[in-house]
């Protein structure tokens, strides 16, 4: 849905800009493509990345990793998993709730949610591409600590 | 040669995937569908993403952005960073091209980063997926924390970056 509405967008945008100035819009047509082609070449490595760890990770054997039992430690590695790949939240959710349902605590689970979604190490690089190192670092590292942060308050809240 | 050496990891990627398909069929296989359904998702969403980020470079003056994401732009800044990253949907990676055009634009850093927050954390489009998937308790906790989560990490980030390496990332993304 979300992306038909893109576009849509896109389409009528162009076509608008199109009357306006057609040099404008060659211009504007290539710059996209040149800011495309300069990220491609990681979002490429990034996919393959993603394939190769999401499959050889099975959720048989990470619920049993985030067992209630498994404590600080559980979410250590909930937070570690979760840091290297990366998933759209469409797919976190209905996988998380699989794990949940074979045995993976709420705490746990939460971190591994949160960290899936914000940190992203096989993203670094695009990130530092527009944000440098150390920014990216700092966000990175500040988001990981307050994975742990919501994984404890909706740990005491969902009981 | 430049295009080959930027390509060079990926072409060694896609070998090692390869080796696993031939060596460990079962992994193998997995990660090749995986793949290739990501790459399906990913270069569906990205054209008009990059097509409208063009269209943005050419035809929004900087003072426009400026007035509404920059220094001064105050509250309205905020909310407006916000609102962009919650309406969207995509991978986290996707947003970064687009903070790329908010910091070339003048939209301000701590703006940027809560653009970015929103987009991971705050999103609508995927809410009934998680509220479906893991119930209210989670859902509503996770995004009200969510809300402060993204204040405070972008506040924090901008303050701990200092203004000279704030000026490189500008500086490069001009």
């Amino acid at each position: 849905m979300f992306t038909v509405i893109l576009y849509v967008l896109a389409a009528a945008g162009l076509g608008i800009s199109f009357f306006k100035d057609r040099r404008k819009t060659k211009s504007a047509l290539v710059k996209a493509w040149r800011s495309f082609e300069s990220i491609l070449p990681q979002i490429l490595e990034i996919m393959i990345i993603i394939g190769i760890a999401l499959s050889i990770l099975k959720p048989e054997t990470v619920s049993q990793l985030l067992g209630r039992q498994s404590g600080f430690l559980g979410m250590v590695i909930a937070a570690l998993i979760g840091s290297v790949t990366l998933m759209p939240g469409f797919v976190v959710f209905p996988l998380a709730e699989s794990l949940m349902k074979s045995g993976a605590a709420v705490t746990q689970t939460a971190v591994l949610v949160s960290t899936l979604m914000t940190v992203g190490i096989v993203t670094f690089p695009v990130e530092k591409s527009y944000f440098r190192t150390k920014a990216a670092v700092i966000r990175n590292v500040s988001a990981f600590v307050f994975s742990f942060v919501v994984a404890w308050i909706i740990g005491a809240v969902v009981k | 040669m430049r295009t080959f050496k930027r390509y060079l990891f990926f072409m060694i990627l896609l070998t090692v995937n390869i080796g696993v398909v031939i060596f460990f069929p079962d992994i193998g296989k997995n990660s090749a569908v995986l793949t290739y359904n990501n790459m399906r998702e990913v270069f569906r969403v990205l054209p008009p993403i990059f097509i409208l980020l063009g269209l943005l470079d050419v035809w929004v003056p900087r003072e426009t952005m400026v007035k509404y994401m920059g220094e001064g732009s105050g509250l309205k800044g905020v909310l407006l960073a916000f609102f962009l990253g919650s309406a969207a949907a995509g991978p986290l990676y996707a947003a970064f091209p687009v903070a790329g055009m908010l910091i070339k634009k003048g939209s301000k850093f701590s703006n940027v980063l809560i653009f970015i927050g929103a987009w991971s954390t705050t999103k609508l489009p995927t809410l009934l997926f998680e509220y479906s998937a893991l119930g209210p308790g989670f859902t509503v906790t996770r995004m009200i924390v969510n809300i402060f989560g993204v204040l405070v990490i972008a506040t924090m980030t901008e303050k701990l970056l200092g203004n000279a390496e704030k000026q490189k990332i500008y500086d490069e993304a001009g």
